[in-house]
């Protein structure tokens, strides 16, 4: 009375779509992966670029530098990082594995933007946020979101986000440098520690260096404004 | 705790998959079937004598036109006769019935009241015709659903036909969104009708041979869904339902939440404790399909849409309180900019894209659902109710008829 071929031909079926899920989900997982080491193949290149030019620097002057003597493109690559920590497609030891270099890339980058400021006398605003993706870090989430919209309002401002946490010896290095405790978040502007939530607003009336890039943002806005407008005329 | 959420949801998914993979083959399986039905009304040699109890209480508003559409049947007069069960009404039903007293094919009764299964089995001990049925007194049948219904009781060994049943003139919201559930419950019975699995004989026109209630007994209380109880007792003791899905009955489906919700506690309460009456037909392989997949499956989807729904609850909360943290904290910042289009955005996980498969299978069942009952498949308002509202009201009867189950069968157990 029971047609055994039937339930077998439908489990075989419902087994074979699940399969193509499972399958379709870890090649798109994998390719995310790789989206974002091209992303760090690129940044590091970056890097290495600027390192030569600024090697180069000896022999030339600070007016050689171009806008984009530093990568543009660590700000995304944090983001799908970050992104990715949620995604259960995507290979936990290659996501670790590029978290690691993401960092790694940071440091090098703060380090190039720091040798900058030494040689050139350009004076960057930078950000060195310490967080955890332990759930001990309630405010993490909120001061993240503070971080990205201070990114985002000021273009100039250089954000490096840190994983307290992550076992990279050039993070606690880092983090005995500045001498931070583990009472999460915390940040570095310019040098200056502060730890926990902190609302775009104090921010911006706490720390002179968020200041400075107000009014050179709004500098910029009336003159990019009287400009059109005498075009205009 | 995360690994045992994943497993559900994954067992979940694969037996929703499972289902309708299983209803699909089905479907292929009887297409050519189901083109043939629709010939079956036009060679009838014999047309067998057909009783048509209508037990009534408090329908002073519908009897008349439930009479009527039954009078108005594409049947001999002579073969068809009808007999008004008045189950102690309160209102004017009574006078309502009396304006057919004089019509020589209905015999009316009047009885106090005892609940429908009694008012059945009151009106069961007159009928003396080779076929019998029922229709509720809010139901409306089309002229040729008898005729469409007759033909399969050729079959000596079919001893009840159920109809498709549909959504009477639909007027508000809650109505359209049942017009289209109806158009699923008929796409679902005709294929249970070809797995051996009907669970259900529906008050409105189902017939039966009448020697059936001879050899198994009348209808029962059957906690408040005889017409489950019956069906099930048949299955249990082999007897053969089919499903006519040209014979059209009418409906008035409840018109508001409230009634809605009642009628629906009421009907799951039935099943799953009918469920748990006929419990030994469970993955027992000696009543065939209903016994082995469609009884379990259609227990375990009461759960698995109670869960599928706090998941999906669990999803939604969790994105609106991040959303909300992100607006305290920087305020409504729409930076059109920033949102990013970026494929590397888009959830590719395993279970998003099965959720995604078993929708589209879904919507698959639905076109073939509307195209059954309508003749066509037509875009309709009702469709985008449905798939808005549905799955929101579900789980409101789902639980309550669950909660009355566990808590009444404690209590009758001390």
């Amino acid at each position: 009375m029971i047609d055994s071929k039937k339930y077998i031909i439908t489990f075989l079926i419902t087994a074979v779509i699940f399969g193509t899920a499972i399958f379709i989900s870890n090649a798109l997982g994998e390719k995310k992966l790789e989206d974002v080491k091209s992303i760090e193949d690129r940044v590091a290149l970056d890097i290495l670029s600027s390192e030569t030019q600024f090697a180069l620097l000896e022999e030339t002057s600070c007016k050689d530098l171009g806008p984009g003597f530093l990568s543009k493109e660590l700000g995304s690559l944090g983001e799908k990082l970050a992104y990715g920590d949620n995604q259960t497609e995507l290979n936990n030891d290659n996501l670790e594995y590029l978290k690691r270099s993401y960092f790694l890339l940071e440091i090098k980058d703060y380090l190039l933007m720091k040798r900058l400021t030494e040689k050139c006398g350009i004076e960057p605003t930078f950000i060195l946020y310490f967080y955890s993706v332990e759930e001990s870090c309630e405010d993490c989430e909120k001061m993240g979101y503070v971080l990205t919209s201070l990114r985002d309002k000021y273009p100039d401002l250089r954000v490096y986000s840190f994983d307290y946490n992550f076992d990279v010896g050039a993070i606690n290095t880092l983090i005995s440098i500045y001498k931070v405790e583990p009472n999460l978040p915390a940040f570095s502007i310019n040098g200056q520690l502060y730890y926990g939530y902190h609302s775009v607003e104090d921010l911006e009336e706490q720390a002179p260096a968020l200041q400075d890039l107000a009014l050179r943002a709004k500098a910029l806005e009336t003159a990019t404004a009287s400009s059109s407008s005498q075009e205009t005329e | 705790m995360m690994e045992i959420t994943a497993l559900v949801l994954y067992v979940t998914l694969f037996i929703s998959l499972f289902f309708e993979v299983f209803l699909l083959i089905t479907y292929l399986e009887v297409r050519e079937e189901l083109s043939l039905e629709k010939l079956l009304d036009k060679n009838i040699k014999q047309f067998p004598t057909t009783t048509i109890i209508v037990p009534c209480f408090n329908e002073e508003k519908t009897l008349s036109a439930t009479i009527h559409s039954i009078l108005n049947l594409d049947y001999p007069k002579d073969k068809l006769s009808l007999i008004l069960v008045d189950d102690g009404s309160t209102d004017g039903t009574a006078e309502e019935l009396k304006k057919f007293s004089n019509n020589s094919q209905i015999r009316i009764f009047y009885k106090e009241n005892g609940g429908k299964h009694t008012a059945l089995n009151f009106a069961l001990e007159q009928v003396k015709s080779d076929l019998v049925g029922c229709l509720d007194a809010d139901s409306f049948v089309n002229p040729d659903a008898l005729k469409k219904i007759t033909p399969f009781f050729d079959d000596q060994s079919i001893m009840a036909v159920t109809p498709s049943i549909k959504v009477f003139e639909p007027k508000s919201v809650l109505q359209y969104v049942q017009k289209i559930e109806y158009s699923w419950g008929i796409f679902l019975r005709r294929m249970l009708s070809s797995l051996g699995a009907l669970y259900v004989t529906p008050g409105p026109f189902s017939i039966f041979r009448t020697n059936i209630f001879k050899e198994i007994g009348g209808y029962r209380h059957g906690h408040h869904t005889e017409d489950l109880e019956m069906a099930l007792r048949m299955q249990k003791n082999h007897y053969k339902i089919v499903n006519s899905h040209g014979a059209h009955v009418y409906t008035i489906a409840p018109i508001n939440f409230s009634a809605l919700y009642k009628q629906r506690v009421r009907w799951t309460y039935g099943f799953l404790n009918n469920a748990i009456d006929y419990r030994e037909m469970f993955f027992n392989k000696k009543y065939g399909n209903i016994g082995f997949f469609i009884l379990p499956i259609a227990t375990v989807s009461i759960f698995f849409s109670i869960y599928l729904f706090g998941n999906i609850l669990w999803n939604v909360s969790t994105k609106i309180s991040d959303l909300f943290v992100r607006f305290q904290t920087i305020g409504f910042n729409l930076n059109l900019s920033s949102i990013n289009l970026d494929w590397y955005f888009l959830n590719t996980s395993t279970v998003s894209i099965l959720t995604i498969t078993t929708l589209a299978l879904t919507l698959v069942i639905m076109y073939l659902s509307l195209k059954l009952s309508e003749g066509k498949f037509k875009f309709s308002r009702g469709i985008l109710y449905y798939m808005l509202l549905y799955v929101f009201l579900v789980p409101f009867w789902l639980l309550k008829a669950l909660f009355s189950t566990v808590f009444r069968r404690n209590v009758s157990w001390r």
